[in-house]
């Protein structure tokens, strides 16, 4: 890291100690799935999208994915007010913890440390007007697998050394109203899921089972998919003819154990489904640690479509 | 050809039009998608043509589900299938070797012929592209004569160099990028599959149709070829 300021446009903030994973994410990729390219963006759409709000940035900005904490810290170069929503991943800036969902003032030589998860998985970082980051296809979303986005393009995580840097110089001091925000789950929580037309190749047995038994979240889990383990599901049908997959869905392997779809899925893949959860259901799932306790429950895709669209009401 | 219109999740519908692989169903998956295309313009999210559906994802907030279904019900009725012949023909040099392509002699033993008669029949046939998926690029074509159809490894490959050519079952596919893969291993080519893809210009489309050509070392390494040979990859 150079010792010698330069101008203001080539300042940021630097990664002094890169932790498990961080991830530069916006809304996600569209209109390419033909492609064979992933959607990506930030799994906790609901946390992402407040964390920008926060700043008065537009909702879709650039802003960091900080998965577990893990040590991941950041030295500021210069004076920036930063926004932090989602998982509580006891976030520190010189030492002190900092007050969920708001944003804070970070001083030239300040230090933000993030360690480990108390309260959910991912927690998002917004900085003023979005994170300069290069465009591929319309986003700036990072996915690994794809070698796509990133800061050098690569789709590679946060490292040592890298300097962060933003668009925007006047954000907005905004406050979550009372009541509303980011809510990170309890186990037993419930993920309402729009049923599938696959749905009637699974026996009766297996469909009682699926709604009426908890499922565990598995330590396999990432943004590609997310693993539930309990009782195995059985159906008629091994493998079908791959078809097109969207978010959320619940796809049954012939182990019987189902992998809910996540942002960086596969664009077509041939497993069996049950449906798919909710956008909602989805941001709730990726902020469950392994271990907790989850409920899949129906939902109709008009009754979705209500909830989704207040969810999106509270940023107007 | 039925149309079927499924649920598949709160904002995307499976149009499901048959129900068997087969290269005559492009003509008709082709023209669905173009049909959807400039029937929902801007409500539409994003459209993946497959096999034998195409899965349609639109935009909750400007049309409902109800909405969305008799959409997709006006666009394709009275939908003729497009002419198979508009369809491009990629021509593909690979070099088929044992050190890119480490499965060349488990297929053609499994077949009974030499390797350079299995590399013969693999360059002997137009493939058709029947879905974009897995990787950016990644094109699923087909199909492969039944004597070289050859299941995938029972262990995957961690990393699987870009432009690897292979083979699972009665389909082959080119690798567009470094990825885990289980396919059989053939050979390996230089075309810029992913650079492609990543322009939003991918060189295959559904309906296009793909035929290899055996290349020497020579020619590989002239065009720029990686002969890095598969197991030494990091």
């Amino acid at each position: 890291m150079s010792q010698v300021t330069t101008n203001n446009a080539q300042t940021g903030i630097v990664v002094k100690q890169a932790g498990p994973l961080a991830l530069i994410q916006d809304a996600g990729r569209f209109g390419v799935g033909h492609l064979g390219v992933t959607q990506g963006g930030a799994a906790d759409w609901i946390s992402f999208r407040w964390a920008n709000w926060l700043l008065g940035n537009a909702l879709n900005s650039a802003a960091l994915e900080i998965v577990m904490g893990g040590g991941l810290s950041f030295e500021t170069e210069r004076e920036v007010r930063l926004a932090l929503t989602g998982a509580d991943l006891d976030a520190q800036l010189d030492g002190k913890p900092l007050a969920p969902n708001a944003s804070f003032k970070l001083l030239p030589g300040q230090r933000l440390e993030f360690r480990q998860p108390r309260h959910g998985l991912r927690a998002y970082l917004a900085f003023p007007g979005g994170l300069n980051a290069p465009e591929v296809l319309g986003s700036r979303a990072c996915t690994a697998r794809e070698q796509i986005g990133g800061l050098h393009e690569d789709g590679k995580p946060l490292k040592v050394g890298d300097r962060l840097t933003w668009k925007g110089t006047a954000p907005a001091l905004r406050r979550i109203p009372e009541g509303q925000g980011p809510l990170m789950p309890t186990s037993g929580c419930r993920l309402p899921i729009v049923l599938g037309s696959q749905i009637a190749s699974f026996s009766g047995r297996a469909l009682f089972q699926a709604f009426n038994h908890p499922w565990k979240v598995d330590n396999r889990a990432d943004r590609m998919g997310v693993r539930l383990t309990g009782p195995a599901l059985h159906g008629s049908l091994t493998g079908i003819i791959s078809e097109g997959i969207p978010l959320g869905a619940v796809q049954v392997p012939p182990d019987g154990q189902p992998i809910v779809l996540m942002n960086d899925r596969q664009t077509i893949g041939g497993y069996p489904r049950l449906g798919a959860l909710t956008p909602i259901a989805c941001a709730t799932l990726s902020q469950c640690l392994p271990a907790t306790e989850v409920w899949l429950t129906p939902v109709s895709a008009s009754q979705a479509q209500d909830d989704y669209l207040k969810q999106l009401n509270a940023w107007i | 050809m039925k149309v079927r219109i499924e649920t598949a999740a709160m904002d995307a519908l499976m149009v499901r039009l048959f129900d068997a692989i087969d290269e005559a169903n492009m003509a008709w998956v082709i023209a669905a998608d173009q049909a959807l295309r400039n029937a929902f313009g801007n409500v539409l999210i994003d459209l993946v043509p497959s096999y034998t559906t195409l899965l349609l994802h639109y935009d909750c907030q400007q049309l409902a589900h109800s909405e969305a279904m008799q959409l997709i019900h006006k666009a394709l009725s009275g939908l003729t299938p497009v002419d198979t012949k508009a369809g491009e023909l990629h021509d593909i040099p690979v070099w088929y070797d044992e050190r890119v392509g480490p499965e060349l002699p488990l297929v053609a033993k499994r077949a009974g012929i030499s390797v350079n008669e299995l590399i013969k029949q693999h360059c002997n046939h137009d493939y058709c592209v029947f879905a974009l998926g897995f990787a950016p690029g990644y094109g699923f074509m087909g199909l492969v004569d039944e004597s070289l159809a050859t299941p995938r490894l029972k262990t995957p490959r961690r990393k699987v160099a870009a432009g690897s050519v292979g083979i699972a079952d009665r389909q082959t596919a080119i690798y567009p990028l470094l990825s885990p893969g289980g396919w059989n291993i053939l050979g390996r080519t230089n075309v810029p599959l992913f650079e492609h893809a990543k322009r939003g210009d991918p060189l295959f489309r559904p309906g296009d149709k793909v035929r290899f050509r055996a290349i020497s070392r020579a020619e590989f390494e002239a065009d720029g070829g990686d002969t890095t040979p598969m197991e030494e990859r990091p």
